[in-house]
């Protein structure tokens, strides 16, 4: 096999000095009758190639149809440098920086991952990343409880049904209680009304789900008033180029989904998981944390640091169960962070918004179509005058990844059926839009 | 001399009229290495005899602090907050962790005195 | 004589300097050019941003010489050998990175029409059945994103099973003290309170001491297998049995699934429930710490309450179901990960599994646990084995070797980054004194671990010398940085940078 150095008589050589006859007699403790398996032998790579080609070939990649596909998910432009990067050896297959002598590039860069979350959220701190954007979510409300010592959780509708989900089932069994509100499309949702010192926090997202953009500071001023702490979930960082961070609206924890600056999409998976918090909750936090010291020539480095907080030292008692994150997914979103620096990331997020509000005139201007949302930043939701999964199907026939239809995540609200979101980035051309508009025209006529 | 009283979880308390000091031996200190973080109890906390009633942590370690005795917290040492290392460099003295009231200031008879917990951290040691 | 390694710059050789990012803005300064805005007419509703983020600008080249100056400050398997216990490192092939970028692949969306995607369904089907078939479990939960996240999926459908069951006083979970510490903290979140299973002296879990506590307040038993120590559980067959007598459920940690992949089922060890790590032992990388995998194969009796979302065949092709409480799945537990799960990951362990083969895959747990003897065999000339006999992929040794040295684990590990290798993982597992646990995997050669031999043999012997203690606790030498105050950092933390006025003012 072309992956294992050891040749035939390599392994006589070490089964001499073991003093066994074979390998198999190595295996002498697994249950006698060695099974066998329905499954093929060893493949070329030309071999393995063409059969994950014939895979790839059976889907519609975004690169072949126009996308304004988004829903927490967003395809923006990979600058060729970061895949690159990424791909070098010493980043791509190191493990976790236990060693920190001799991984100071990976903990350099967690420094940096780190402080640039911050930045963005307006935070004192982050973490070096959670799973993806959901699971990050479900930790976050677990930890506001853990700060409050209050068991109560409250969900906006506004929040993705998958975050929500996520954070419902991975608190089912704490003893924990979880008020999810009613899926929000035209954002009149009162939250402030219902916040009281039963809660532990409140969770909200921004953008929201549907496209608004919320102030969310008096929320925060009536949540902090009776000690409840406010939860802001971010699935599109893109925004926070252009629209007032969360830290700065008053938020105690920020999460979000990296994936839209990390790399292309992925069917969804890997994301990387991003949590900012303020310096007071530190304890509290999750996941691991990389911190500056010195070394014994006095030198600055970097270590992970506060591990106490982390299963493999508090075992039952960890905050979190979390141990492989999202180190790599992480690396891409710095490094595209770090290309794009102050000037390139507000220009990104100033194209992402002037093409969706181009974009939702046009839209707005069809027969029978009304965009929801009065303010956005690059995602909203409109409603159809039909079924918005069989549009978005007909779309794609006609080649054209026209939306998601609210219905894929909330199948049994048949007010939300009509509903489909739709994204404009950067990569939308004014072409794109007009096929768009020219398909749903010719559909809906 | 005061009275200092020791557990088998290696902490001590000292008896002074009706309340007592808390804090970690020695041995504990040596054990952990360099304390990094304390967490002490807040004022007017009751702690029933046994119950977790601080943390103290190393870099690679982290252990309960159990109330040797029962009664209520009157203070918790507010300089382990930005100097943890003072338990390192004085264990029984200006590293102490939080004084209580005693519920029943008989509890202490059930501790090990001096010589008994010399002897304990012989066993432990070998 | 002269000491060169003292430099105006701060650089040696090939060893840089780097600042951070933030270090080295010129304000402005962009990589990324974009063309401006059609227009800007706004929809924020007055919610723009008032100020700058705070970030550096940096022009390409700068950008692309800090990482790449970055990445070659750290070790890894493209490197050299990494013989870190647990967590097998072994060769990642580049074939799967470029199946991954493949358009068709990594290109999609995971919420298009599902007529557009049958083709990443059939593929993570194609997964799902390699597997079942390797497992001889029934089924497969795709989405959890780690081994701990497969874990709490394993767990969590025990508590459904339980809950479906009407036991509802089941509340204990079994864990030996060897186990990883995500074994405790997973089963916490489940809602279960833990009791360790000590050892029996030989490396293995206690059988007997296990059997006495089962009982009707026990809802699972959970043992890696083969376990931290690196031995196989002879009696996990025997305590599957024991443990389903009565009425719990038997979890398999697969962190070590290496050592056996293509030579034994986990029906015939009697598993319920067992995570797999693809980001191990199917070779998709590390990357500094994730992203990983973790799909977590399920028996029969635990299959109905997997998490969403799975895929369902019907007549039309694949779909996925993605609701908990629906008519494909009604007694799901719920979702765990947003979208599909890892499917980038997919992408790479299905390559790597087509490549080898079964065939391939029986060699590779074949030379990771010949490898794994042969450090054993020969490293016992002068360090000491934990445990006596044949190893499975894993050499476990403690520090009895080093007594009296004034050299311990840790100074000794280092010493071993001076002469070009990756330590092995230190003071794991617990149960054995000043641990080195090493795992060489399938992917070395006779040629590097006899050099790795030699040379851990030449430093155990300089050790025992008695006079070179001071050397090793200075170790490492040669490295980008030395030994790193941890105690500052974890007392003071810094966890990022911050522009320089906020220093003065937190001064």
């Amino acid at each position: 096999m072309r992956y294992h150095p050891l040749t035939d008589a390599d392994r006589g050589a070490m089964l001499a000095a073991i003093g066994v006859e074979s390998v198999d007699a190595l295996f002498a403790e697994l249950p006698a009758g060695e099974p066998t398996f329905d499954l093929p032998n060893q493949q070329s790579e030309i071999n393995v190639e063409r059969a994950l080609n014939a895979f790839a070939k059976e889907n519609l990649s975004c690169a072949d149809a126009p996308s304004f596909l988004g829903a927490g998910n967003y395809r923006h432009h990979t600058p060729a440098s970061l895949d690159h990067l990424i791909q070098r050896g010493e980043f791509l297959t190191a493990y976790t920086p236990y060693q920190p002598e001799i991984s100071q590039g990976t903990l350099q860069t967690i420094f940096e991952f780190q402080s640039q979350v911050a930045l963005m959220m307006d935070m004192e701190v982050a973490n070096a990343s959670m799973y993806d954007g959901a699971t990050a979510c479900a930790e976050a409300a677990a930890m506001a409880c853990r700060i409050t010592r209050r068991s109560r959780v409250m969900m906006s509708g506004s929040v993705h049904p998958h975050y929500r989900d996520v954070t419902q089932t991975q608190l089912k069994h704490l003893g924990l209680g979880i008020a999810c509100l009613s899926p929000d499309p035209i954002g009149i949702e009162d939250l402030i009304g219902r916040v009281d010192d039963s809660l532990a926090c409140v969770v909200v997202q921004n953008p929201g789900f549907f496209g608004h953009l919320s102030d969310l500071t008096p929320l925060s001023k009536a949540c902090h008033a009776v000690g409840v702490l406010l939860v802001v979930c971010v699935t599109e960082p893109v925004s926070l180029g252009l629209v007032i961070p969360p830290g700065a609206m008053g938020a105690d924890i920020v999460v979000g989904e990296g994936q839209s600056l990390a790399g292309p999409a992925s069917f969804g998976g890997p994301g990387v998981g991003l949590f900012a918090t303020q310096e007071k909750f530190i304890r509290q936090m999750p996941g691991r944390l990389c911190g500056e010291t010195v070394d014994a020539d006095d030198r600055r480095g970097f270590v992970l640091t506060l591990s106490t907080r982390e299963q493999h030292i508090r075992r039952e008692k960890a905050t979190s169960n979390i141990c492989t994150n999202s180190g790599l997914i992480a690396l891409a979103f710095t490094i595209h962070m770090t290309l794009l620096g102050e000037a390139g990331f507000t220009r990104l997020a100033e194209v992402n918004h002037a093409n969706a509000v181009t974009l939702a005139n046009k839209l707005d201007a069809i027969k029978g179509v009304k965009v929801i949302p009065q303010t956005f930043f690059n995602e909203f939701s409109i409603t159809l005058p039909q079924r918005a999964a069989a549009v978005a199907e007909t779309l794609a026939q006609k080649g054209v990844l026209g939306g998601v239809p609210v219905s894929r995540f909330y199948p049994r609200y048949e007010e939300l059926e009509n509903i489909l979101l739709v994204t404009a980035t950067e990569l939308t051309t004014e072409g794109d839009m007009n096929l768009l508009v020219e398909s749903l025209t010719e559909l809906l006529s | 001399m005061t009275d200092i009283r020791y557990t088998k979880e290696h902490e001590w308390v000292r008896q002074d009229g009706d309340s007592a000091t808390v804090g970690i031996t020695d041995y504990a200190q040596s054990q952990l290495g360099d304390i990094v973080f304390v967490e002490v109890p807040d004022e007017g906390k009751a702690l029933a005899k046994g119950a977790e009633a601080a943390v103290v942590e190393s870099v690679k370690a982290a252990s309960e602090v159990y109330a040797p005795v029962s009664g209520t917290v009157m203070q918790g040492n507010a300089v382990l907050g930005d100097a943890p290392n003072t338990v390192n460099s004085d264990p029984s003295g200006d590293g102490w962790f939080f004084k209580m009231t005693l519920t029943d200031a008989s509890e202490l008879d059930g501790l090990m005195d001096q010589a008994a917990y010399d002897a304990y951290l012989k066993d432990c040691d070998a | 004589m002269t000491d060169h390694t003292n430099t105006t710059s701060g650089h040696r050789g090939l060893i840089f300097e780097e600042p951070l990012i933030f270090e080295l803005d010129s304000m402005g300064s962009t990589a990324v050019d974009l063309d401006e805005p059609e227009h800007d007419i706004d929809r924020l509703g007055g919610l723009r941003r008032r100020g700058p983020v705070g970030l550096p600008g940096l022009s390409e080249p700068e950008v692309v010489r800090h990482y790449t100056r970055l990445s070659q400050k750290n070790y890894s398997i493209d490197t050299g050998f990494y013989p870190l216990g647990s967590c097998t490192m072994k060769h990642n092939p580049r074939l799967n990175e470029k199946m991954a970028r493949l358009p068709g692949l990594g290109d999609i969306h995971p919420f298009q029409p599902e007529s557009t995607v049958q083709g990443a369904y059939h593929l993570m089907d194609t997964l799902a059945s390699w597997l079942k078939k390797m497992t001889g479990l029934p089924a497969v939960a795709l989405s959890p994103a780690a081994g701990a996240h497969g874990e709490l999926c394993g767990l969590m459908a025990i508590r459904a099973a339980h809950q479906a069951a009407g036991n509802d006083d089941r509340m204990v979970v079994l864990v030996p003290e060897s186990a990883h510490g995500t074994n405790p903290a997973t089963a916490t979140i489940c809602g279960y309170s833990v009791e360790s299973i000590p050892g029996n002296g030989n490396g293995r879990v206690d059988v007997d001491a296990l059997t006495a506590r089962l009982g009707p307040d026990i809802a699972a038993v959970m043992i890696t297998n083969p376990n931290t120590c690196g031995l196989f559980e002879n009696e996990a067959k025997v305590i599957a049995d024991a443990v389903h007598a009565a009425g719990a459920y038997f979890y398999m940690d697969g962190a070590n699934f290496n050592a056996i992949v293509g030579r034994v089922t986990l029906s015939a060890l009697g598993v319920d429930a067992m995570h797999i790590n693809l980001h191990k032992t199917f070779s998709t990388p590390h990357g500094g710490g994730g992203p990983g995998a973790g799909p977590t194969v399920l028996s029969d009796a635990l299959a109905p309450f997997a998490p969403v979302p799975f895929l369902v065949h019907d007549g039309n092709g694949l779909r996925m179901a993605e609701h908990a409480g629906d008519k494909d799945a009604p007694q799901s537990f719920g979702r765990m990960k947003g979208y599909h799960g890892q499917f980038g990951v997919f992408v790479r362990a299905l390559s790597y599994m087509m490549s080898l083969g079964i065939d391939g895959l029986r060699e590779a747990s074949g030379d990771a646990v010949l490898n794994a003897n042969y450090l054993r065999v020969r490293l016992s000339e002068e360090l000491t084995p934990s445990y006596d006999g044949i190893c499975m992929h894993e050499a476990l040794f403690d520090d009895r070797f080093l007594k009296d040295t004034g050299v311990s684990t840790l100074d000794f590990a280092k010493s071993m980054i001076d002469e070009g290798f990756h330590p092995p993982t230190m003071y794991f597992p617990l149960v054995v004194h000043g641990a080195l646990l090493m795992e060489p995997t399938e992917t070395e050669s006779k040629a590097t671990l006899d050099q790795y031999c030699e040379t851990v043999l030449a430093l155990a012997r300089k050790a025992k010398r008695g006079d070179t203690a001071e050397e090793f606790l200075s170790a490492p030498y040669l490295t980008p940085r030395r030994r790193l105050d941890e105690t500052q950092a974890a007392r003071k933390p810094v966890l990022r940078w911050k522009p320089e006025p906020l220093n003065h003012a937190a001064r």
